[in-house]
């Protein structure tokens, strides 16, 4: 199911991201504090995402993956562009208007240690988003969902009076699930799902998600790290680098005909458990380091580790454009 | 996978019965026996003060104030005065009560209103920053650098000190410690990935404060709470000392054991008995304090269970 199909099916556009850009200021003084510089975490992101798919986002650390779902959450305020989710612009709404529209939207987070509070149990925890919702009529009907709830992610719903601390990262992370879940929304936020937990566990929580999604039809921005995990569980794939998406595209045809330099490098690193193809393939090996997000260089952000780096370059910035069917690259070697 | 949406039949065993932090710090406390016999002996000794002067006035037919030089500097165990008598023939169990009165009251009003102030104003300074946490940062760095000892005795110049008044003064200068405390703990809190799932979900900013920050800078507000109680105890005796303290005839532990000093080789209970109640007060206090830290860590509630 390529993208563009995706909108013709009459599926439509749930999330527009427009031109976001996170910047962290840094500031000198202690008394007086001055900005003297930003840090471009997230600078110039655009993409759409349509209802039921899956979009990955890979990139290696650092890149403002996680920024920018969490910006399009407004867990941070972005600085500029636009989130709309559902015919609204989530970056103009304030307050209260904003948290009832966190119904719609949730976030399962990578650290399933961290994201559940240790002073809280497994039943406030999951049942928390019903009570700022005010779902669920009395307390009697809340308990009961929260059990429903544990049990669809794959938990004894009688561990509702436990404590995290009690449970192994893929059991909490089903918690962490299983609250995302609580309010009925139709957009999760994936922060790296997996990357905490045992490769073991990990192919559990992918099925979890991917039976989730069937069942309630949810749409995921699937962030991750590890390119055969996005490889199996998203419709489209989004390659950031620097704070900038330099490729989108169907997930086959970004893997068969991956266009950006950047997501070339990174497909040569994923190993074939072939040897014979193994040892006759090549690897593109990048030098350098990623420059400092606090001072990007001119031109294209990955002019200064490209192989096939022109003189255009280090001038201009390539434009982020559509090669056909939906195949998005920010490359002048296309243009 | 099919298992994660099977469905499980509800109903066969009940879930766990729900205890809440409070309940099981409870336990926990019951189980941890120095601790326990700490906050027994606190208790005892808070009650004794409050409800035993008026008793032992009645059965002993003693007056707190009454003097007789003839009595004076008797021994524990003379007739009528079980813990002998002070300088001014003075009964020293009545006046060790009513000083427990006192010093008591200061160490327990003066931790909880500092608490009270330090911990409202750290959480809002932590929680909300920008403008807010500048100027609660601005005033608890002024403060912190008033000295207390020479405002203190600037205030014994004006004012006779009395229990009441060192109350105030030392929560209203006291309270920087815990504010600066708690601010810093919400602000790295601020930052932990619950803090950011609760706001996923839409947890308004004052729920947020109260059911997940709060429970977490709590266990070592206790603490801290409970050392300043120890603490205070302490300064009170000093600031006796210096006599700017609570002052005679008021009995306070600090004033009759800096009373006591000039006839030690003539009434060594008189500086026993005072200086003994106060170290054994204050240990209980951090040992108490050092308990609950324990007690309100749902972690270690386990530790000792298994």
């Amino acid at each position: 199911m390529s993208a563009a199909t995706n909108g013709v099916n009459g599926k439509g556009k749930l999330l527009e991201v427009n031109d976001l850009k996170m910047h962290f200021p840094i500031t000198k003084g202690i008394v007086f504090q001055r900005q003297v510089g930003a840090i471009k975490a997230v600078d110039g992101v655009s993409f759409d995402l349509y209802s039921g798919e899956t979009l990955g986002l890979v990139g290696e650390s650092g890149c403002g993956k996680s920024t920018t779902g969490r910006a399009i959450l407004q867990l941070y305020r972005p600085t500029d562009g636009q989130v709309v989710f559902e015919g609204k612009d989530l970056v103009q709404t304030k307050g209260e208007e904003l948290r009832r529209m966190r119904r719609r939207m949730q976030m399962i987070f990578q650290d399933p240690y961290a994201s559940l509070n240790p002073r809280m149990t497994v039943g406030s925890i999951v049942g928390e988003p019903l009570d700022v919702h005010g779902i669920g009529s009395s307390r009697k009907e809340r308990q009961e969902r929260v059990q429903e709830l544990l049990k669809i992610v794959g938990l004894n719903p009688y561990f509702v009076n436990r404590y995290p601390h009690e449970f192994s990262g893929g059991q909490r992370q089903r918690i962490g699930v299983a609250r995302a879940l609580a309010v009925n929304p139709s957009f999760i936020v994936a922060d790296e799902p997996i990357s905490a937990l045992d490769v073991s566990i990990q192919a559990q929580v992918i099925n979890l998600m991917e039976d989730l999604q069937e069942e309630l039809g949810l749409t995921y921005l699937f962030i991750a790290h590890d390119l055969s995990v996005v490889r199996h569980i998203s419709d489209r794939i989004a390659v950031m680098y620097l704070g900038k998406i330099v490729e989108l595209a169907d997930r086959d045809e970004l893997y068969r005909n991956p266009m950006h330099p950047y997501t070339q490098a990174l497909l040569s690193a994923v190993p074939i458990p072939d040897p014979k193809i193994e040892n006759q393939r090549k690897r593109i090996i990048l030098e350098g380091d990623v420059p400092s997000p606090a001072n990007p260089p001119k031109g294209c952000n990955f002019c200064t580790r490209c192989p096939r780096v022109m003189d255009i370059c280090r001038e201009q910035e390539p434009t982020f454009k559509d090669y056909g069917d939906g195949h998005y690259a920010a490359c002048f070697l296309h243009e | 996978m099919t298992t994660a949406t099977t469905q499980i039949r509800l109903g066969a065993e009940a879930p766990k019965k729900t205890r809440t932090l409070w309940q099981n710090a409870a336990r926990h406390i019951l189980r941890d026996k120095l601790t326990l016999a700490a906050l027994l002996v606190l208790g005892l000794m808070t009650l004794l003060c409050v409800l035993g002067p008026p008793v032992v006035e009645n059965v002993l037919e003693l007056d707190v104030n009454r003097t007789s030089i003839p009595d004076k500097f008797l021994a524990p165990g003379a007739a009528g005065h079980i813990l002998g008598t002070d300088h001014l023939g003075r009964d020293q169990l009545i006046r060790l009560l009513y000083g427990g009165r006192v010093s008591l009251a200061i160490a327990y009003s003066a931790s909880v209103m500092t608490i009270l102030i330090g911990v409202a104003l750290g959480l809002i300074a932590g929680y909300y920053g920008g403008r807010v946490d500048d100027l609660i940062t601005w005033v608890v760095t002024t403060l912190s650098s008033v000295p207390t000892l020479f405002l203190l005795l600037i205030a014994a110049a004006f004012w006779t000190p009395s229990a009441e008044l060192l109350i105030v003064i030392l929560a209203l200068l006291g309270w920087v410690g815990t504010c600066r405390l708690v601010r810093g703990e919400v602000l790295s809190l601020k930052e932990q990935e619950y803090i950011a799932a609760a706001q996923a979900v839409g947890v308004p900013n004052f729920r947020l404060l109260v059911h997940h920050i709060l429970p977490n800078v709590l266990p070592i507000v206790i603490v801290t709470m409970t050392i300043i109680a120890g603490n205070l105890i302490l300064v009170e005796s000093g600031l006796s000392f210096l006599g700017v303290g609570v002052q005679a005839p008021t009995p306070s532990w600090g004033n009759m054991l800096t009373d006591s000093r000039s006839y030690f080789n003539i009434g060594t209970h008189l500086v026993i008995w005072p200086g003994v109640l106060i170290m054994v007060t204050v240990l209980c206090f951090y040992l108490v304090g050092d308990g609950l830290r324990d007690a309100l860590d749902p972690r270690s509630s386990w530790r000792l269970a298994e």
